[in-house]
């Protein structure tokens, strides 16, 4: 079953991947990139993963799954539950994630990749908000130190 | 009976008690009359003159909704403790969303920064975190307001009847009827009930105009508040706006008699808590871990 899902979130001006790769020869040895995408900082189990795990070769625009079976990154949620399996559940039941809309009605989803960056997942550290006034702070504010 | 004028009841005063009665009775059924009582007519014709005076103090179309509770719902709300990162973009969106007084400051939500090693402890939570970055390596966050309980304290107390459960288990304050003697805040364990010392303030632009006469409408001084899960956005299916901000959706909410609710879902699936359980508050407020 599909899911209604926004748009991916790709890099300005990194869609469609064949605008590059379409005459490029495929070379499969996994290796350090030092031409293109040397931004990517890659920390998802690096030890035994690269690129062509989840990236279709024959057809950049795609990602494939274990099987073989190529999926668009519209899909790529059923990429990461390969893995992942417990927490494509959660979403699935709108409890993994970050929903909006309606609670008796239509929700909105979210991408894996809108929160977290497949090449590097683990969510970053945010600044939180102003801590709340103390409530002698509050009394100053109004009455002056008392 | 020898028909000589006994101490039984004499025209006069037959006359003025009969006066007095019909008096008083059209006194309280005229008079100022507590909203759960209302008739809808009549609830209709206040907030019209609500709508009138929201809005011409604040210079903008105003509309004050009564929507009543929605038959077959029963609300509750599950919070993910192992998601929540204290980053507090949930009590921003309720003060902005719930016209919340800016100055002096009022917050329905505070945000316990608690230590991992201590487990859920309030005497030793801090409130007052506030580090460059969230998490805090070795702390962990729990976001506290109303509990909605469904064996509330603080409605019990109350000498003015002036707080409620309504049908689906949203607890309500009639911001007209409250006497401000606050002792739901005493009774309330959760310290989920503020009141206000003195006029709140809200800038005229930051003001939310969709508001509900139970929940988000601007307070007089001298009242209680608290969170109300958003009646005004939840009777018209929408989440709540803490639901909608927070960052690592570690907020839940929907409806706990429809079995596909992730509400359910998450009470048969994850480990659930509820604060303070042994003083048998009942909240509809969970807690849970998803990991």
């Amino acid at each position: 079953m599909a899911v209604e899902v926004p748009p991916p979130p790709f890099s300005e001006g990194i869609f469609p991947c064949t605008g590059c790769h379409a005459g490029m020869p495929v070379n499969r040895n996994r290796r350090v990139l030092t031409e293109m995408h040397t931004d990517i900082v890659f920390k998802h189990d690096a030890e035994h993963r690269w690129c062509l795990d989840c990236h279709d070769a024959t057809d950049r625009d795609w990602l494939h799954l274990a099987s073989g079976e190529r999926i668009s990154f519209q899909e790529s949620y059923k990429l990461c539950g390969q893995c992942h399996g417990e927490k494509l559940r959660d979403w699935r039941a709108g409890v993994h994630g970050r929903r909006t809309g309606y609670w008796n009605g239509a929700k909105q989803y979210l991408l894996c990749a809108h929160c977290h960056n497949p090449h590097n997942p683990r969510f970053r550290p945010l600044a939180p908000k102003p801590a709340p006034l103390r409530p002698t702070a509050i009394t100053e504010a109004r009455h002056g130190r008392q | 009976m020898d028909g000589s004028k006994g101490p039984g009841l004499s025209r006069r005063r037959f006359a003025s008690c009969a006066t007095a009665a019909a008096a008083g009775w059209i006194m309280t059924a005229c008079g100022p009359r507590q909203l759960r009582e209302m008739p809808r007519a009549r609830i209709r014709k206040a907030l019209k003159q609500l709508d009138r005076e929201y809005s011409t103090r604040y210079g903008k179309n105003v509309t004050v909704s009564g929507a009543p509770a929605l038959p077959g719902v029963q609300f509750a709300y599950a919070l993910d403790l192992s998601r929540c990162i204290g980053c507090r973009r949930c009590v921003y969106a309720c003060v902005e969303e719930n016209n919340q007084s800016r100055d002096p400051q009022l917050q329905w939500i505070r945000v316990l920064s608690m230590e991992k090693e201590k487990g859920i402890d309030f005497a030793h939570a801090d409130a007052y975190y506030n580090p460059a970055q969230v998490p805090e390596p070795g702390r962990f966050y729990v976001p506290v307001a109303c509990q909605h309980c469904r064996n509330a304290p603080c409605t019990k107390v109350c000498p003015a009847g002036a707080t409620w459960t309504e049908p689906d288990g949203i607890v309500v304050i009639d911001y007209d009827w409250c006497i401000g003697c606050r002792y739901c805040m005493a009774a309330c364990p959760y310290g989920a009930r503020h009141f206000n010392w003195t006029e709140p303030s809200i800038p005229k632009n930051d003001v939310n105009p969709r508001m509900h006469v139970l929940g988000n409408r601007p307070r007089p001084a001298g009242v209680v508040e608290k969170c109300t899960f958003c009646i005004q956005r939840t009777r018209a299916g929408r989440y709540p706006a803490c639901v909608e901000v927070c960052p690592v959706g570690a907020r839940k909410f929907g409806n706990l008699l429809d079995k596909d609710s992730e509400i359910r879902y998450i009470i048969d699936n994850k480990r659930v808590l509820v604060l303070k359980e042994e003083l048998n508050t009942l909240p509809r407020f969970f807690y849970f871990y998803a990991t």
